[in-house]
């Protein structure tokens, strides 16, 4: 493959998004706007309990009301063996997924499902809900992870045997992972400068606008249709299947239009439930979640603690790094501590490093994935203890990560060696970007920090009908989150040679086109891209076959060239060019329809490194800190469609300016979660920001045709240290807490000024 | 207990509708109407996806009960394109890819024309503020901005 073309007529331009219109018009059907004729309305019973033992529910009197239809718990469910599968990004444990969508034995945090209602009404629904009666035993709790960890601790889960370690009793230590690469010790005595730090960030959620919502109809003969908002419609067929028993052949899953998912919607809470209702009643059920139920019962991300202990030589050298990461899973073990691992020193080349991190399970909703899971919690210490090193050593802290950026060459501390990489470019970018340079007023600072995450390939499956006007519909599986369908068809339409805009592209149910992998690890326009290209390829191919065929030539004696079949050389014979458009109209003649098709599992993307600059404004009276600038500056590969590229890199700052500066579950001492709304719970509004202006870096990925790499998590890693160094370089106080709320601030404020009088 | 009967008009057109005491107008519009443009991600007036016109005013339809609209005139996502040509925000926006997911972008439309109707030339500023109801996850809010800036520098010209 060669990403060296670069005279493209779709690719790199800034095209109107396929479904557009219909998101600017409300015409576009997103998980809550689908209906169907005699749909009924299912509701969800919630524990008001951090941590209890279900004795006895009684649904009786809620059965009886008139107007409900049906009534399930975890009796209507079978129980699942306890193994870990591969799914993903991620492992899947059915014997915790059946829990979590409805507990068995335990409830294990408030908002944690236990029966659920189908009704003619929501009004019914929500009234029988309130007549079934659980008799619990309230056992104690824990919420905070390093309490979890703790000897004393109360226990989640008897039977839980900690994976990568021996643990001497019961324990909520679900894993240890461990990743070593030469001698700390040794570096450690090469450092002229040491430091050691501990940091601590809360759990936040994805915060997408639109809550989980599903319409389920299972008919008579057992075959099951279900319409949801979802990252992935292969996963929830999947997930379904495995937790009803049912054959994946009798489960077919259309996604709607998703409305924000960021890591949140690759998981199903209430689609098994709305299943199992429709099945039992047989008529189609609608479930949705209100916005409580999405913070209290729909996966956060980990809070974590860290420590880090960084050494360097007076030049800037760094020689060793010791981390330990400790990671919240919620109630089931799955925490993305491995990531958070494996990135945490990625963009550095270091000789020494040796980080541990544990997977701790506590009474809180089982995290979700959330835009590079685990890599923004990380890099928030990494780039912190990074900062101070530079400090210490006097050294401009884009100086310090240019003496010990990664490139093509290095060997990561989590194994790979890295081939060819932007890390150097987006840090030599940012020195020169007149942000950098740019002058300060008072009480306010300057921050910097990088950050790296793998991106993913995966299972990928793509139609092209080439259709008989000379038009082609793109088949795929990947719900489009943020413009995909755009850059899926600028790809096709690149391939084909014909208009964009005769390039339809679709996503396909789960009956209509093969496995895809689920919208996530910033892999739909790599690889589901990919799949495109070849599709689109094979479509070409058969185009030629056809114009040999009726120029009677062999087919290798033709080429296809700016939407035209052409004899190869004057060798193969004189004629005239065939457009795509007259092939497709005697398609008929020469073979019957042009369907191009391919299907892999993409390997090969490329990471993605991201280094963001931003200047802050801290208001020594109140602690609030105001973003003034922000630059984000990005190797993105090639961008395909410059726009949503842009997107990605300003959302995924948005988001970590929310995760520095705001957002935290906030429990209560029952283990309650006390702001489980957007009024408490305050993402950043327009108000809170400045524009984010996004740097594109191109450095193409050499394992993709057009040089792809995924764009969209990386932007997600680097927010939270560079508003914590910038808070510094504007104050002199170090935040090691997230999130740098006004009162934290302020009382930090306080500290360094009675220190200061006190000198 | 007995349904309400409502008359109003919706986007131009008389509408009659029944509807609970307890159903917002947002539960009307989706609900009884099959108007889902208007989004429900709060139903507590925090997000601003169900921001509708009612009687020139812009308002949160979760906060509005669907009993008090009698007589009430309401716009609404649906009503802003005129037949087939959009809004110049509805066109400005997916030129400028001032969207991402989609699903805040008909309650940011509505909020945007509102603010235009009043100030044809806001600045950086007034349009963060105006907009400061409207939650977005996706953009970071920089292309939003910047599409209602535009637009309203389209307009100025054109008028």
């Amino acid at each position: 493959m060669s990403a060296g073309k670069t005279d493209y007529k779709w690719v790199g331009t800034r095209t109107i998004r396929p479904d557009g219109h219909d998101k600017v018009t409300g015409r576009a059907k997103f998980g809550s706007d689908f209906t169907l004729s005699g749909m009924i309305h299912g509701r969800v019973l919630r524990s008001p309990h951090a941590h209890a033992l279900i004795k006895s529910i009684d649904t009786s009197a809620a059965e009886a009301l008139a107007g409900v239809k049906a009534v399930i718990t975890s009796k209507d469910f079978k129980d699942q063996p306890s193994e870990m599968i591969p799914a993903g990004e991620a492992m899947v444990n059915y014997k915790d997924m059946t829990r979590n969508v409805m507990a068995r034995e335990k409830v294990l945090y408030d908002g944690h499902a236990l029966a659920a209602v189908a009704a003619t009404t929501v009004e019914i629904a929500e009234a029988a809900l309130e007549l079934i009666k659980v008799d619990y035993q309230v056992l104690p709790h824990v919420i905070d992870v390093d309490e979890a960890m703790a000897d004393n601790a109360p226990i989640l889960h008897d039977d839980l045997v900690p994976v990568g370690m021996d643990a001497k009793g019961p324990t909520n230590i679900a894993k240890r992972v461990e990743f070593t690469l030469g001698e700390v010790a040794k570096g450690f005595e090469q450092a002229d400068v040491i430091i050691e730090r501990s940091y601590t960030t809360a759990a936040v959620h994805q915060g997408y606008i639109e809550p989980h919502a599903v319409v389920a109809s299972v008919s008579e003969d057992g075959q099951a249709q279900i319409w949801c908002c979802t990252q992935g419609q292969f996963m929830v067929r999947t997930f379904v299947g495995q937790l009803l028993g049912m054959a994946t052949s009798a489960i077919r899953v259309t996604p709607s239009e998703i409305g924000g998912g960021f890591g949140g919607k690759t998981v199903v809470y209430l689609e098994p439930l709305a299943t199992l209702l429709s099945s039992k009643v047989g008529k189609p059920v609608k479930m949705i979640m209100s916005r409580e139920e999405v913070f209290r019962a729909s996966g956060p991300t980990s809070a974590s603690t860290m420590t880090y202990k960084i050494g360097a030589t007076k030049a800037g050298k760094i020689t060793a790094v010791d981390a330990t990461l400790r990671l919240l899973a919620g109630a089931f073990p799955g925490s993305p501590v491995q990531p958070a691992a494996m990135c945490a020193v990625a963009p550095y080349d270091i000789e020494n490093v040796h980080i541990v991190g544990y997977d701790v399970v506590a009474n809180r909703p089982k995290v979700a994935a959330y835009r590079a899971p685990g890599a923004p919690i990380s890099a928030f210490g990494a780039e912190s203890a990074l900062d101070e090193l530079a400090k210490e050593l006097g050294i401009d802290p884009l100086k310090m990560r240019q003496l010990n950026a990664a490139k093509a060459g290095t060997k990561a501390a989590y194994g790979p060696t890295f081939r060819n990489i932007g890390y150097q470019e987006t840090l030599d970018a940012a020195e020169a970007h007149d942000h950098y340079k740019a002058p300060l007023g008072p009480n306010q600072g300057r921050g910097v920090a990088s950050g790296f995450w793998f991106n993913i390939g995966g299972e990928s499956s793509a139609t092209v009908n080439i259709n008989e006007d000379g038009t082609a519909v793109v088949i795929s599986g990947n719900p489009d989150i943020g413009g995909s369908r755009a850059s899926l068809a600028m790809m096709a339409a690149e391939e084909l040679g014909i208009d964009y805009n005769d390039v339809r592209p679709i996503i396909g149910d789960t009956a209509s086109i093969g496995y895809n992998f689920l919208t996530g690890g910033s892999r739909v326009t790599f690889a589901t891209g990919l799949a495109v290209i070849e599709a689109a390829r094979d479509a070409v191919r058969q185009l030629c076959e056809r114009a040999a065929k009726i120029w009677e030539v062999d087919a290798e004696g033709v080429i296809w060239d700016d939407g035209h079949a052409k004899p190869a050389s004057s060798n193969v014979g004189e004629f005239d060019p065939l457009s795509l458009a007259q092939l497709a109209a005697q398609a008929a003649k020469t073979g019957g329809p042009i369907c191009g098709h391919n299907a892999q599992n993409v390997q090969g993307a490329g990471p993605g490194f991201a280094t963001h600059i931003c200047d802050v404004e801290v208001d020594p009276e109140t602690g609030h800190v105001a973003v003034l600038r922000y630059t984000s500056i990005q190797d993105v590969g090639r961008a395909i469609h410059p726009s949503y590229v842009e997107g990605q890199i300003q959302g995924g700052a948005a988001q970590g300016i929310g995760w520095a500066l705001n957002e935290e579950y906030i429990y209560n001492a029952k283990g309650k979660l006390d702001n489980p709304g957007f009024l408490d719970y305050r993402i950043p509004v327009a108000s809170d920001l400045p524009m984010i202006e996004a740097v594109m870096i191109e450095v193409p990925n050499d394992r993709h045709p057009y040089g792809v790499r995924g764009v969209g998590e990386v932007p997600l890693v680097p927010p939270m240290a560079a508003v914590a160094n910038a808070i510094e370089n504007a104050t002199g106080v170090r935040m090691e807490n997230l999130p740098m709320s006004p009162p934290r601030v302020l009382a930090a404020l306080d500290a360094a000024r009675l220190r200061q009088a006190a000198e | 207990m007995a349904k309400h009967h409502v008359a109003v008009s919706i986007n131009g057109e008389p509408v009659e509708y029944l509807c609970s005491t307890r159903q917002t107008l947002l539960d009307v519009l989706r609900d009884e109407l099959n108007l889902t443009g208007s989004k429900e991600g709060c139903a507590s007036g925090d997000c601003g996806a169900c921001s509708v016109m009612v009687d020139g005013r812009l308002v949160c339809s979760c906060l509005v009960m669907g009993a008090e609209c009698d007589g009430k005139t309401i716009d609404t996502i649906e009503g802003m394109a005129d037949g087939e040509k959009l809004h110049p925000l509805q066109q400005k926006f997916l030129e400028e890819a001032a969207l991402q997911c989609g699903i805040c972008t008909p309650g940011v439309l509505v909020a945007a024309k509102a603010l235009l109707e009043r100030n044809n030339n806001p600045t950086e500023t007034q349009v963060r503020y105006w907009l400061a109801g409207n939650l977005c996850r996706c953009t970071g809010y920089d292309k939003i901005v910047r599409a209602v800036m535009m637009t309203a520098a389209d307009m100025r010209g054109g008028a």
